[in-house]
């Protein structure tokens, strides 16, 4: 008998304000929309980061006129028995090409010309105007020296960048970082618009609801004379602006649903080979989260606003 | 007790001490202003005093938590000078509204809803709205509303002050009947003409301080 009660008083109020019920739907779908772009971002960048980093690697570009002495000097270099502490030349076989003995280094790939324009070619498939711009020559070959510590990349820098026959040495963490720091940025600004937008919406939610209640007063009044207890007074506002919110959330995440559809999937899919695609399960972590904070955000606005605006 | 409200140059209620037993019907007369109304508001808690105790129904009412006053004032009715019914309800449904809002179910409504309009003399009239019944009609769907519960205490704040002469005699029957059925009434007014008739405890209230208190008293 109760929740039939509330429930209607709930439609009716919803109803008789149906302006104002959309007006807040509208802005806390934007917000949450913001909210959930800014938390897929942040997902986003840490996967990646956890991605990369694993495989970072420092490229050693050789030059185009590198002679096979320098190659094989760089080589027995990288791989020489630099001994380091706890290393013995028993546990360290320097004729093993993967294997390293440089204390700094963990493992060597080396990549020819051909690898190099094989790998170009997946990288850019979607981009077949650069591919047949470049020829297979123009890529230069490289050691792929993986770090045992990514940070000490100074030092592998200044050691063989000076070798005969090196042409460059690359750390590719720091172009990650400019790529990641890009990131970090969006996913900052989403945030600070979903925090703006929010404050707007919890704004109009107290407005919503105190002009509900103004429009109940004489039922509140009598219900109050009557003895009915506080909450049941106070429910189907709170649950107004509750309802309002959950749509709105609801909103935001199909908002969001779309964007990874129609954009990520679809126009911007050459992007999500660097960037990894988004993850279905990040979406549905968002149908969680969205109307639950949605939802109670909203309930603690309206209650809120009643207890001490409204003083119901 | 003591009450001023703030911004008042006195008291609006000034050091007024005052008993009522069960099943005391008890007049509170005296010019606007005088503070009569400040009683029934200290009685429900809508206000509270700034000295002394309210005490209803042996419980203290004055330092009473905020969220139990609406369960006591559950065990007390009360009707008012404009009626204070919901215009887009019927009588029926404005007297079901009190049952409602308390939790009781609809098959308590059906059952007690059509009595208590009855005994209040509404018979037949249950599905008209408040703008198609007179005033003193309407008057008495505020005490059917007030009683249906059937509370220890009913509260009146002039409650003929609407009415015409005949019309509010036969309101004072009506909270008479009320009243023999043990229920306590307290009743605020200015109405010397029933008052008279009634000759019931009479408590006057002058510039918030008690000058008289008969046991049947007129309005004098």
């Amino acid at each position: 008998m109760r929740a039939k009660y509330v429930l209607s008083e709930v439609a009716t109020g919803l109803w008789r304000n149906v302006t104002m019920t959309i007006a807040m739907m509208i802005t806390m779908a934007v917000s949450l929309s913001m909210l959930g772009a800014s938390l897929l971002l942040f997902w986003q960048v840490n996967k990646l980061k956890d991605f990369y980093y694993a495989k970072v690697e420092v490229s050693i570009f050789l030059k185009a006129d590198i002679t096979e002495d320098q190659r094989k000097a760089l080589r027995t270099e990288l791989a020489a028995a630099l001994l380091a502490p706890g290393v013995t030349s028993a546990t360290c076989p320097a004729q093993a090409p993967a294997t390293v003995c440089d204390p700094l280094v963990q493992s060597i790939e080396y990549e020819t010309k051909q690898q190099a324009w094989e790998r170009f070619k997946v990288q850019f498939k979607d981009a077949p105007d650069l591919v047949n711009a470049t020829k297979a020559d123009q890529l230069p070959e490289s050691f792929r020296v993986k770090l045992h510590d990514p940070k000490q990349f100074a030092q592998i820098y200044d050691k063989y960048k000076t070798k005969p026959g090196v042409d460059d040495v690359i750390d590719q963490r720091e172009l990650l970082a400019k790529l990641f720091n890009v990131l970090g940025a969006l996913q900052r600004l989403a945030l600070i618009v979903a925090v703006v937008q929010g404050l707007a919406a919890l704004l109009l939610v107290a407005n919503t609801i105190q002009v509900a209640a103004y429009s109940k007063r004489r039922e509140v009044a009598v219900m109050k004379l009557v003895g009915a207890s506080n909450w049941f007074i106070q429910l189907p506002f709170v649950l107004e602006a509750v309802f309002a919110g959950l749509i709105g959330s609801l909103i935001a995440f199909l908002v969001l649903v779309s964007a990874k559809v129609f954009l990520f999937d679809d126009s911007l899919k050459s992007l999500s080979n660097l960037l990894l695609p988004v993850d279905w399960k990040n979406i549905w972590q968002l149908l969680i989260y969205l109307p639950g904070i949605g939802g109670a955000v909203s309930a603690i606005t309206g209650w809120f606003t009643l207890r001490f605006y409204v003083k119901v | 007790m003591t009450k001023t409200y703030p911004k008042a140059s006195r008291p609006s209620l000034d050091d007024v001490s005052v008993d009522i037993d069960k099943g005391d019907f008890v007049f509170f007369i005296g010019p606007s202003g005088s503070g009569k109304s400040t009683i029934i508001k200290l009685l429900l808690h809508e206000v509270a005093p700034n000295k002394g105790r309210v005490v209803v129904n042996e419980r203290d009412v004055t330092t009473m938590r905020s969220w139990k006053i609406p369960n006591f004032r559950r065990s007390i009715g009360c009707v008012f000078q404009d009626f204070r019914l919901l215009p887009n309800r019927t009588a029926y449904e404005n007297v079901a509204f009190a049952l409602e809002v308390i939790g009781k179910s609809k098959g308590v409504a059906r059952r007690v809803v059509p009595e208590v309009l009855e005994l209040v003399g509404l018979g037949g009239k249950e599905h008209r709205y408040p703008h198609e019944l007179s005033g003193g009609e309407q008057q008495r769907v505020a005490v059917a509303r007030a009683f249906v519960n059937r509370p220890l205490i009913l509260l009146a704040d002039e409650p003929t002050g609407n009415l015409d002469p005949d019309t509010s005699i036969e309101i004072m029957r009506l909270l008479d009947r009320i009243n023999r059925t043990g229920t306590t009434i307290v009743m605020v007014t200015h109405d010397s003409n029933i008052v008279n008739q009634m000759r019931r405890r009479v408590v006057e209230i002058e510039s918030g301080r008690i000058v008289r208190d008969q046991p049947r008293g007129v309005y004098g």
